[in-house]
Order: C-alpha cells, then sequence, then structure tokens
C-alpha cells in the first residue's frame, strides 16, 4: 500500500453518509499559479490590489452572460436533496463539500452585493462580505469540485454544481489567483501543442515505437500515422494515450479497429490533444483557443471526419462544445457526425460485422465498467439518449466473457466519479484524490468480492491515471484499471495487411506535412 | 372606506404590484440571458418535445427530487399539491360567477390545506433532525416554512373553527377590482391571514421562492440535446468570432 500522510477511509459495503463535520478538508488547496502560468492564458499574474472590486466586478459580468450562473445562484430552496450525493462530501464529511455548501460560497457573496434581500438583511438571508477569508475558502472548496455534476442529477432545479465551480474559477483567475495545474498545461497546449508536452518528434517515435510492438506481437503491420496529409480520419486524444499505461494499451487498440475498418487516420502533431482544460477553469476564450486547433489540423490536415479518444471531458468539449468553439464544420463529409467517439466508430463496425474477436483472450479477466462522469452525464453517444451507456458495455460484451455491472445505484447517469476529474488530478492535492475516489472505489471492492471482477475498463485518461495512483491506496492493484480499447486490441481479430512495405514512404510524406 | 379596509386594500395593491413586477422583471432577465454553451444533464431528449415531456415530469412529478431524496420528496410534493388545490379553491373569492371546475374542486381544497400543513411540518422537521439540511438552513428558510405554516393554519381555522364572513370577503376582493372595495371583516383572524399571504406575495421576487419561474430556465433540464446537428451559439460568443 502507497504511504500516506492523511487517514485512508475505510470502505464499508454500503453506502453510508457521514455525519457533517466542518473543516476537515479547509486545509486543503492546490498550488498557486505563478505569474508566468498566468500570463499566456490572458489572466493577471498575482493577487490584485483591488481584488475584491474586480472580483465584483467579473461576477456582474458573469451574471449576464451565463443563464446557468444567474438561475443556480437564485434558484437553491436548501431542499438537501443534493448533500449526500457528491463524492468529495462522502469520502471528507466537509459540508463545505455537500454541493450546496459549495455553492453557497458564492452564493452567500451574490446575495450580498446582487440581491436586494443580501444588501438589506444580509444576517436573514445567509449573505456575506467578500472578504480574503471568504476568498481563501473559494480557493480550498472550488479546487474541491470535480465537475462530475453528479449534484444536478438529484437537484430538483437542474442546479449543476459545476457551472458555479467554473465561474468562481474564472472569477479568481480573473484577479490573478490561478491552480497552478490547469494553468501551466493550458500553456503547454498553446506552447506545444499538448498537456504533457510532448514534442512533435517524440510523438512520432512513440508512434514508430508502437507500429514495431504491435508488429512483432501480431505480425501484422498495423500504421499509427501522424500528419498524414489527405487521410481520412483526424483522431484526437489525450497525450496520456501517447505516454503511460493502460492509456497507450488504448491507443493501440484504436490502431487496429482502424486498421479492419480500412480506412485511413492520422493524428495530428498540431492538435496532439483531446483535453480541454478551458473547461475546468472556465474560460470560454480559453477553450474556445484550445478548441480551434482541432478545427486548424483539420483543414490542414484536409481530413473527412473527426474522432475522439477515450477521455471524459473531452469528449463533454467535443460533443456538446466543438460545434460552438470551432464549427460549422460544413467541410467535413456530413455522412458522419462531428465529432465521432472511438466508442462510436468501434461499435459501429461491430454492428456491421466487420470486427471479429476472440473473447477469450480477455479471459484472464473478469470486467467491471466505470461510467466516466463527463461521459455519463454530459454527452451522448450513438443516435438516442443514453447512447453513452449502452455502447462502451456492447462493446466490452462483444469483447469479454466475463462482465459485470456495480451497483445500479453507482454507474449510469448516478456514477460516482473517479475523484480527479475537474483539474483535480495533481499530486499537490493527493488527500483530495483518495477520499474523493472512496465511493467508486466501494462499489468496485464489492463487485469484486460478490462477482469475482479483477479489472474496471473506463474511457477518460483522466480516471485512468487517477485509478492507477489512487487504487493502491485502498490495497488495489494499479493494474486493475484498464482502457476499453485495450480490451479491443487484446481481442481483435486482425487482416493481415496488403500494404505492410510502404512503411517508409509514409514517413517521407508525414515529414514534409509537417 | 373603514381605516382597515384602506390598509388592506393598499396592502394588496401593492402585493400584487410587487409579486407581478418582481417576477416579471426576474423572467425577463432570465430570458434574456443568454446560455452560451449546451449544458443538459445527459441522458437528455433530443427533440423539443422531449424537453416539453421532461420539464412536465419535473414540475408535476417533482422526477429529480424522487431520485434524489424520498423524505423530501413525499413532503415537499404533499406540501406543493395541496397548495395547488388551495389555490384552485381560493379563485372562487377572485371570480364572478365561479367557474364549475372551482366549484368542483371545493372540497378537496380543504384536504388540500390539511395536505400543505402536513408537508410544511415534514419539510421543516428535516432542517432539525438530520444534520445536513440544519448545516444548510439559513434563517430565511425557517421563516418562510413558519410563514407557509402560519398562513395554513390560519386558514384552516377559519374554515373549522372560528368561521368568517367569506362572502364579504369575496365583495372585498371583486371590489379591490375597481377600486372601491366594501368594508373587509375585522375578523383578527382573517386580517392575519391576509397579512401573512400578502407578506408572501411581497417577498416572492426577493427570495428563494424564485425556484418556480427558475426551473423552467435551468439549462441543464430545457435544453435538446443535440449539439452535432445543430450549432449553437450565444450572441456574446458570435462577436468574438468577428474579431
Amino acid at each position: 500500500m502507497a504511504k500516506a500522510t492523511f487517514e485512508v477511509p475505510e470502505l464499508s459495503q454500503y453506502l453510508d453518509v457521514p455525519p457533517v463535520t466542518p473543516q476537515t478538508m479547509a486545509h486543503s488547496k492546490p498550488f498557486v499559479a505563478k505569474p508566468e502560468f498566468q500570463a499566456p492564458l490572458g489572466f493577471p499574474g498575482e493577487l490584485m490590489d483591488d481584488w475584491q472590486e474586480k472580483a465584483l466586478d467579473k461576477m456582474g459580468e458573469l451574471l449576464g452572460k451565463y443563464r446557468s450562473l444567474r438561475v443556480y445562484l437564485d434558484s437553491c430552496v436548501k431542499c438537501g436533496s443534493c448533500t449526500d450525493k457528491c463524492h468529495y462530501y462522502l469520502g471528507t464529511k466537509d459540508p463545505k463539500n455537500m454541493p450546496v455548501g459549495r455553492q453557497d460560497l458564492m452564493r452567500k457573496v451574490y446575495r450580498r452585493y446582487f440581491t436586494l434581500a443580501g444588501k438589506l438583511f444580509p444576517k436573514l438571508v445567509g449573505a456575506e462580505d467578500f472578504t480574503k477569508d471568504v476568498l481563501d475558502d473559494w480557493y480550498s472548496y472550488f479546487h474541491q469540485c470535480s465537475q462530475c455534476r453528479r449534484c444536478s442529477v438529484f437537484c430538483p432545479y437542474g442546479i449543476d454544481t459545476a457551472e458555479i465551480s467554473m465561474a468562481a474559477r474564472e472569477i479568481m483567475d480573473s484577479i490573478g489567483v490561478g491552480q497552478k495545474y490547469c494553468n501551466e498545461i493550458i500553456g503547454k497546449v498553446y506552447t506545444i501543442g499538448n498537456n504533457l508536452g510532448l514534442p512533435g518528434p517524440a510523438l512520432r517515435d512513440t508512434l514508430e515505437g508502437l507500429e514495431e510492438d504491435v508488429f512483432d506481437e501480431t505480425g501484422v503491420a498495423v500504421r499509427y500515422p501522424i500528419d498524414q496529409v489527405g487521410a481520412d480520419i483526424l483522431l484526437v486524444t489525450p497525450s496520456a494515450d501517447f505516454f503511460a499505461e493502460p492509456h497507450v494499451d488504448g491507443l493501440i487498440g484504436y490502431g487496429k479497429v482502424f486498421h479492419e475498418a480500412g480506412v485511413t487516420w492520422t493524428l495530428s502533431s498540431h492538435a496532439s490533444e483531446a483535453a480541454n482544460f478551458g473547461m475546468f477553469i472556465g474560460s470560454y476564450d480559453n477553450m474556445r483557443r484550445v478548441a480551434q486547433r482541432i478545427r486548424e489540423a483539420a483543414i490542414e490536415l484536409k481530413v473527412k471526419r473527426i474522432v475522439f479518444g477515450e477521455c471524459g471531458h473531452a469528449w463533454r468539449v467535443a460533443y456538446s462544445f466543438l460545434n460552438t468553439l470551432a464549427g460549422p464544420w460544413d467541410f467535413l463529409d456530413p455522412r458522419y457526425p462531428v465529432p465521432q467517439h472511438i466508442c462510436e466508430f468501434t461499435y459501429n463496425l461491430i454492428q456491421e460485422g466487420k470486427l471479429t474477436f476472440d473473447k477469450g483472450e480477455n479471459d484472464d479477466k473478469v470486467l467491471t465498467y466505470h461510467d466516466s462522469c463527463n461521459v455519463a452525464r454530459a454527452s451522448r453517444m450513438g443516435d438516442t439518449p443514453g447512447g453513452q451507456f449502452e455502447i462502451p458495455r456492447a462493446i466490452i460484451r462483444a469483447t469479454c466473457n466475463h462482465f459485470y455491472d456495480m451497483d445500479e445505484d453507482t454507474i449510469r447517469d448516478r456514477t460516482f466519479c473517479c475523484g480527479g476529474g475537474g483539474g483535480l488530478l495533481t499530486d499537490d492535492l493527493m488527500e483530495l484524490r483518495v477520499k474523493g475516489a472512496k465511493p467508486r472505489v466501494e462499489a468496485l471492492n464489492n463487485v469484486m468480492l460478490e462477482k469475482g471482477v479483477t479489472h474496471m475498463a473506463a474511457i477518460c485518461a483522466i480516471c485512468k491515471s487517477q485509478f492507477t495512483k489512487v487504487l493502491p491506496y485502498y490495497g488495489m492493484e494499479m493494474d486493475q484499471i484498464v482502457s476499453l480499447h485495450q480490451l479491443v486490441s487484446n481481442a481483435i481479430v486482425l487482416t493481415p495487411s496488403l500494404d505492410g512495405e510502404d512503411d517508409e514512404d509514409d514517413e517521407e510524406e508525414a515529414e514534409e506535412a509537417a | 372606506m373603514s381605516f382597515l379596509t384602506t390598509v388592506y386594500a393598499y396592502l394588496y395593491y401593492f402585493a400584487a404590484l410587487v409579486l407581478l413586477a418582481g417576477v416579471t422583471f426576474k423572467v425577463v432577465q432570465y430570458a434574456r440571458t443568454p446560455a452560451p454553451l449546451k449544458i443538459p444533464t445527459t441522458p437528455a431528449p433530443t427533440t423539443k418535445a422531449g424537453v416539453v415531456l421532461r420539464m412536465t415530469r419535473e414540475v408535476v412529478l417533482f422526477e429529480s427530487l424522487f431520485r434524489g431524496n424520498k423524505w423530501t420528496w413525499i413532503f415537499g410534493w404533499i406540501f406543493h399539491f395541496g397548495l395547488f388545490l388551495v389555490t384552485l379553491r381560493h379563485l372562487r373569492y377572485f371570480m364572478e360567477p365561479v367557474w364549475l371546475p372551482i366549484e368542483l374542486v371545493q372540497p378537496f381544497g380543504i384536504y388540500g390545506g390539511m395536505a400543505m400543513v402536513v408537508g410544511l411540518a415534514g419539510l421543516w422537521a428535516r432542517r432539525f433532525f438530520v444534520d445536513r439540511v440544519r448545516y444548510i438552513s439559513s434563517p430565511s428558510d425557517h421563516l418562510i416554512l413558519a410563514l407557509l405554516i402560519a398562513i395554513g393554519c390560519t386558514g384552516l381555522l377559519m374554515t373549522f373553527v372560528f368561521h368568517t364572513d367569506v362572502v364579504a370577503v369575496k365583495s372585498f376582493f371583486i371590489g379591490l377590482y375597481s377600486f372601491d372595495p366594501p368594508p373587509l371583516p375585522g375578523d383578527p383572524l382573517l386580517l392575519l391571514h391576509l397579512f401573512l399571504v400578502a407578506a408572501l406575495m411581497i417577498i416572492f421576487p426577493y427570495s428563494k421562492l424564485l425556484h418556480a419561474p427558475g426551473l423552467f430556465f435551468s439549462p441543464s433540464r430545457n435544453q435538446v440535446d443535440n449539439p452535432r446537428e445543430q450549432r449553437h451559439i450565444a450572441p456574446w460568443a458570435k462577436r468574438l468570432e468577428q474579431e
């Protein structure tokens, strides 16, 4: 078990709601972004002298720009339906991690300065001045929200804490209080092209290595092309897929699926990242700027379709916002939705009978499936509502013999966050990440005990990274988390390629294009 | 006009004005504020008709609350449905002649009054007995519950114990339309009941009671899930594209 400087919660068989224990997580704060990480995003370097006035101005601006914020700050009746729904509350007992408790950090300031009742009778309606203490609370607790939107499922008015967390982070960024992890990463996307800061040559190297590995293992020349002008499909995937286990196994799987589909495809060194951390910091401008890279890459590479790899919030931004942020996409092939998810792509091929699987290749595993929150509650796959739940499960069933779902209350739109989403996947928040993972790990543990489950598949890079890191705290193995397309990769029966020997020509083309 | 009648006449003109103007202002404000991104909580309907159905289930059945917390749902739904029946029953004071459906609903309105108080009592009890709900309750949350319970109780008392001259009450309210109301009966219970109702009308647009119009404007509930098919762009975001 990994070492912890905090108490790792004990797992129980039933979800128990802890008693309210104030301030247990007040100390949890991510590192503050230094001026050099703030500047590229257009934010002031450090806390401004007249921060309060500036913050309230920004809040007023956002209230006029986002109907969600305005309506959500007004509508809460404190019914309590959300209070036991947040994985961070369940794992930390801190009432400011109850969705309503978190929202109230902003709501009390909103009431004080933007409502008549709060101006006249602050105590009565729970309004408070925007003091430095309140700002400190904002920094702590708005960075303890993974924007997973589980609370919005159970709220009678659909109040979405993610919208409020995003607004709070944008307000804090606008007065110079940024979070290092997110802002540094967005900067890397602007300068290098992806979150991990992998330059083009490193990507090409990795992909060549993958081609060799897959050839050695299967005897089939599966291609992993980058910057290939004129390919049918542009694949945009999180940079983790180039880099680490279990992510890279997923990337290997995508390549095998494309190979079997007989389509040409390419990655792009310009848009070598599907993630869009602009969403985490609530910044429309930055989210738009990050999204525009994909448009530029699609135009440059003259592709006909765009497919996204496995990543939760990237798929939310892609599915729900890409058309808004970087559209219209009328230059692409209108027969396909823009963008498509790799699971939709694989599922369609399975439906058409174009993929052959040897399910026995996954017989060393008994699988369960983790619905990633942004996919489950903020996006869709296929044509019908809920396709995002059914399509990944259908792929698992097609590629594996042993699959069991976790408890109904913890999957599909009621799924529990991995605990690392929303820009919190940073070592300085490890205590929060471990505690926040508790409800999900509990459900996993139960299905391990009851059904003999050995592995959990996921389709989100953050989920995969988070579980790899936190499962050991709970006495589990880091490799129990697998990429869904890793299962596809294991089971898929490859057709030997006819053009297996033209590798060198393609490389030259790739270099010319880059 | 007696002093009391004058005071109540002005009180109700004022309350009606505040309620109408206040709620109209908020509704216009909500409607005018753009929703720049599609954020429906999924699985969400992919058609407008589907959204109407989803909203109807939320408004009539409190579907999300049902999934969230059964106790709050039971008490909340009993209270709101009771309030709905009571409101229908009270419409007879404001119309002449009384429509048939309103006549038919009269006996149910009384049960509605009882249900309303029971539901409110349950909701209030939760504010004391559930530590999480106690933590999030501010004085105004208790006061609004107290106000609504007091309205319910004074109403029920007039129905069952201290009857008032309802014909005179009705004449007063009909008289308000022509700015010449006949005298209001001086029963303390009636005056208290009417005062509390006016207070409720006045605080409505400034309080959490805005959840009523707010629900209809909630983007996570009222948006169609079709962002790939249709481009959705707010006016302020469109301006960014022209820069």
